[in-house]
């Protein structure tokens, strides 16, 4: 692929004696759909916590857009257009559906957001989630899905260039699912590059380019989801030897 | 060569008095994650309450101490669900939690002093007062009573812990509240017992600290710092880690007093949590 | 609009309290309102670190108190004007506020609030120890020899904590209604989140300790020349660490009035029963009304009416 705009060498992160991530190396292009896939505690969420700096990883390195960002602290990642969003929503619950989305217009953009009418764009990304009637509603009067909704409107206001979507369509209907589908489509026509976590074998299938698969903390398939589906190690790693 | 040899067995003595009181905060703290500043106010609490019926009864003040922790227990037991209803329910703990046990210590410091005045109390037995002997090193009894009640407690908390059904449960809520539940118990009456013995053991920690010296009710403040030191630098979720966190600063405690004077004494437990904290925040024995 | 009227109204008070000094006789009401403003700036100042921010400051005290060293030591010194004072006790409490915050701020909020206290602690130690400006003895401090156009030094303390107070408010409103405001109450509802958003969550977290730590070293200031007779017992007290943290809790966190409204009536109500029934008791009920807020309104007293207005709003 040309130059790409992730690359993770070898991160390892250990808990106490527990290893959850071993060795794992990916790369994404840019603008790439990528699925990350595994079974329950295969370190998936724990590579994206070190991937974005919530958690410091204890060997290996990550690059994005060129520059090892390893030791860089998790805003100033985001700064450089790397947003995720979490697997349990985690609003701001003292502040409004749209003041949640100010603080990532504010603090995440590279540019700086001063003078800039932050309520109009806020408006704005709110429309593409299908939020508009509720701007002024508190995370504590949302549904889950819209909560999830909100998780990815944040993530969307930081303009980011990779975005992580970590299990957004976990326990939704099958039209929620294709209604987040269509929001990531949406971004990733803009240029974004996604990777996604999930466990909907539909949505995996139907939006992801590559996928790569985790067990146990180790990386064990990497290919076309259709090679992939149909790897025997995928395979045992799911249903069990 | 003399004095060195005694501000060890001193310290030592004293470290393990430390352990009985931080013991309570141990349980509370690391591993239930309450962060409990009162519990030096309950300690003093018990220390009062074993003056009292020493006073009257001329019970032994160990006696006292164990006779009382059922009640305390109970007294505990309340407050957590209290704690539990307020805070841990509403994810409001970090804050208003805290705040809260603030409160609750400056009420129980503040009701003492209206009730005793600032006036030291001191309990009477047979064996305050008597110092043993060995070569060159003094054992006032004063202090060898407290560190082998303290030793025998720890002994007691960490075999509870580790081999009963409840204890194992408790250190499981610390680690994995829903796999406890879906083994049938209760995280919160688990929680519920664990905060209640924590208070418990400030029953009998109060005994000790009132046979060592005399109290009145701001001794309190001076143990704040060394419990959370303590347990800070022992590592949290771990009680043998207390009880070596405590040794030492019984011993760094004694060693300052002995050569730098008695009024820098506080700094110093307060010092080794700033620089645990700054330095290896997990402690000597944390998990992570 | 809103920013007219808070400046008018505040210049409006000031204004009052000049009048005032020249009409009332009763000297008692200018101790009082003394010991109710310096309330004031403690309960705004803990509330920046702790409403806006989220993050408990137990050593309160500890700040006060480098206010009111900071005063007696420049005093023995050399005694130099007001002004140099404010400043260097400002610079101070800053700098501790920065350093605590810098050593503790990158793990939980629990072991900042411990912290705290053991620098508060430390700090008592120090000062007990301290032979220059009294240690455990303490010193004595003549009153202001310079009134200005006050006709006694205590109207003349009154009004400059009164402009302090208003200060402190100002910077207060300003600081939660700015940028950095939004992203401290991001830091407070999720701390994760909030750096995942793109918001620098340690280096706001030092601004808020280090403001706190100046402002409450500016209301130590005048407190030598206010009680003549300063010791470590004194300048320590538990209960400005309670006040300061009973205050805002009972008014209300969220707000930047909040504190203002706790310091105004609970110090009131205390200096009321202090001289009706007695100071322990006073202080006894500061702890009893924390808890029952704690847990019955931990929004306060402006939350619940923010609360029931919201409500009537989303019905009306």
């Amino acid at each position: 692929m040309a130059e790409p705009i992730l690359e993770i060498q070898s991160l390892s992160k250990r808990f106490g004696g527990f290893t959850a991530v071993d060795g794992v190396s990916l790369d994404l292009g840019a603008g790439e759909r990528l699925a990350l896939i595994g079974p329950n505690g295969s370190g998936k969420t724990t590579l994206i916590n070190c991937m974005s700096g919530v958690l410091p990883c204890d060997a290996g390195r990550v690059v994005f857009k060129g520059r090892d960002i390893t030791r860089l602290p998790a805003h100033r990642r985001v700064r450089l257009g790397m947003m995720r969003s979490f697997q349990i929503p985690r609003p701001f619950r003292s502040l409004s559906v749209i003041q949640n989305l100010q603080v990532p217009l504010e603090f995440a953009q590279s540019a700086g957001a001063h003078g800039r009418d932050l309520r109009a764009d806020a408006l704005a990304i709110l429309v593409v989630v299908g939020f508009a009637d509720r701007a002024d509603a508190r995370p504590a009067d949302l549904t889950q899905v819209d909560l999830r909704k909100l998780e990815l409107a944040r993530a969307l206001a930081a303009k980011p260039a990779l975005l992580v979507a970590d299990e957004a369509m976990a326990g939704l209907s099958s039209a929620e699912v294709d209604d987040i589908l269509a929001v990531l489509f949406r971004l990733n026509e803009q240029g974004v590059a996604v990777i996604m976590i999930e466990h909907i074998m539909r949505a995996v299938m139907r939006f992801a380019e590559r996928v790569v698969v985790l067990d146990a903390g180790k990386k064990i398939a990497d290919g076309t989801p259709d090679r992939v589906i149909n790897d025997p190690a995928v395979e045992r790693a799911y249903l069990g030897a | 060569m003399d004095l060195f040899l005694n501000a060890i067995v001193s310290g030592l003595l004293l470290g393990g008095f430390y352990a009985a009181v931080s013991l309570g905060l141990s349980i509370s703290f690391g591993q239930l994650d309450i962060v409990n500043i009162a519990h030096p106010a309950f300690v003093i609490t018990g220390s009062y309450v074993t003056y009292m019926v020493n006073r009257a009864l001329g019970l032994d003040p160990v006696l006292i101490g164990l006779v009382f922790s059922p009640l305390f227990f109970v007294v505990g037991a309340a407050v957590y669900y209290v704690y539990y209803v307020s805070f841990e329910k509403t994810g409001q703990e970090a804050l208003s939690g805290l705040v809260f046990f603030f409160g609750l210590m400056f009420i129980i410091e503040i009701s003492l002093i209206m009730v005793y005045g600032v006036d030291y109390r001191l309990v009477a037995a047979p064996y305050i007062g008597v110092t043993w002997r060995l070569g060159a090193v003094d054992l006032p009894l004063r202090m060898f009573v407290p560190f082998v009640t303290a030793l025998i407690m720890t002994l007691a908390i960490h075999l509870f812990l580790a081999r009963t059904f409840a204890g194992r449960a408790v250190l499981a809520v610390a680690q994995d509240r829903l796999a406890l539940r879906l083994m049938g118990a209760d995280p919160v009456k688990v929680k519920q017992l664990a905060f209640g013995l924590s208070i418990a053991t400030a029953a009998v920690a109060g005994s000790l600290l009132i046979i060592i010296g005399p109290v009145e009710p701001s001794v309190d403040r001076l143990y704040i710092g060394r419990v959370f030191a303590i347990v800070v630098l022992g590592g949290m979720g771990s009680i043998g880690g207390t009880l070596v966190a405590a040794l030492i600063l019984g011993v760094a405690e004694t060693f300052v007093a002995t050569f730098y004077g008695p009024s820098w004494a506080p700094a110093v437990s307060f010092g080794i949590l700033l620089v645990t904290l700054a330095v290896r925040p997990q402690g000597i024995f944390g998990r992570y | 609009m809103r920013s007219l009227v808070f400046w008018s109204v505040s210049a409006l008070i000031f204004a009052l309290g000049l009048v005032a000094t020249k009409l009332l006789a009763n000297e008692f009401f200018f101790f009082a309102g003394y010991a109710i403003l310096q309330a004031t700036i403690m309960a705004v100042a803990w509330n920046i670190l702790g409403g806006f921010t989220g993050y408990v400051n137990f050593g309160s005290a500890g700040f006060f108190a480098v206010g009111v060293y900071t005063s007696v030591a420049l005093n023995k010194a050399f005694d130099p004007p007001l002004i140099v004072m404010l400043l260097a006790a400002a610079l101070i409490g800053g700098l501790i506020g920065l350093a605590t915050g810098y050593l503790t701020l990158r793990l939980r909020g629990v072991y900042f609030a411990i912290a705290t206290l053991a620098m508060a602690i430390v700090l008592e130690t120090v000062a007990n120890n301290w032979a220059y400006v009294g240690g455990a003895t303490g010193a004595y401090i003549l009153t202001p020899k310079t009134v200005l156009f006050f006709d006694d030094y205590i109207e003349f303390l009154f009004a400059l904590m009164l402009l302090l107070s208003l200060g402190a408010v100002a910077i207060a409103r300003q600081l939660q209604l700015s940028r950095i405001g939004q992203g401290l109450s991001a830091i407070r509802d999720d701390e994760i989140a909030a750096e995942c958003m793109g918001v620098p969550t340690l280096r706001l977290k030092l601004v808020s300790t280090t403001i706190m730590g100046a402002l409450m070293a500016l209301a130590g200031v005048p407190y030598p020349f206010f009680v003549t007779y300063v010791d470590p017992l004194s300048a320590f007290d538990l209960t400005i660490a309670v006040n300061a943290i009973a205050m805002p809790m009972i008014g209300g966190t969220a707000l930047w009035f909040g504190p203002v409204v706790g310091a105004l009536l609970l110090g009131s109500v205390q200096q009321i029963v202090t001289v009706t029934v007695s100071s322990a008791v006073n202080v006894l009920i500061v702890g009893v009304l924390l808890v029952i807020f704690i847990v019955v309104a931990p929004q306060g007293i402006v939350g619940l009416i923010r609360d029931q207005w919201r409500k009537r709003r989303a019905h009306g």
